[in-house]
């Protein structure tokens, strides 16, 4: 259960992210609803942190809604 | 329903420095509420604390008004900041403090209050 939730937020972040050179979901306590998702994409380049963490917040509106992600944590970079 | 998205936005509005969170400074009851919490202190900053376990509602309205879906949420000045690792990623490398000094003036660590608001 808690593998098909991380893989769940890997091929939304893949879909929304196609052009990222990074992509990492970590379940930080194994229980699959504690996520550290960490992206690096060169759409980011110019955006204020605030604009990069709204599109994956984006991304992952659905699991976050429905209660998939309980607490979730998020790492991005620029590639500049 | 509207009153307390009136006081909510009263709240983001009127306080220098606001911080809904899980909990209260006193007793924080999540890792990113807390986490948050402590880079605002580290930066000195007068910390206006709303605790949004009270009522489910009150995580809705502030979630619809911000657009950010996630809580501990921090705003300065009226505008959001972000969640805890926009916070902690902008306290570290002097950005909180610039950003504080700039939307509250350079003295703005000698109000350094920590003060909790109940929207309820």
């Amino acid at each position: 259960m808690a593998a098909v939730a991380r893989e769940k937020l890997q091929r939304l972040l893949e879909s929304a992210f196609p052009e990222a050179t990074e992509l990492k979901v970590e379940d930080r306590t194994g229980g699959g609803d504690h996520f550290h998702v960490t992206v690096r994409s060169p759409g980011f380049n110019g955006l204020s942190l605030l604009d990069q963490h709204r599109r994956i917040n984006d991304a992952l509106a659905d699991p976050l809604r429905d209660g998939t992600i309980h607490e979730l944590r998020i790492t991005t970079r620029g590639t500049e | 329903m509207s009153e307390l998205r009136d006081k909510i936005q009263n709240v983001i509005e009127t306080e220098p420095v606001a911080l809904f969170m899980k909990g209260t400074p006193q007793f924080v009851m999540c890792g990113n509420s807390d986490r948050a919490l402590r880079a605002l202190r580290e930066a000195g900053a007068p910390v206006t604390a709303v605790d949004v376990l009270p009522d489910p509602a009150i995580r809705m309205e502030l979630t619809s008004l911000s657009g950010w879906p996630t809580i501990p949420q921090v705003f300065v000045k009226g505008e959001l900041v972000g969640g805890a690792d926009i916070v902690e990623e902008l306290a570290s490398d002097g950005e909180l403090e610039r950003k504080l000094t700039d939307a509250l003036g350079s003295d703005y660590q000698a109000e350094r209050a920590e003060t909790v608001v109940s929207v309820t």
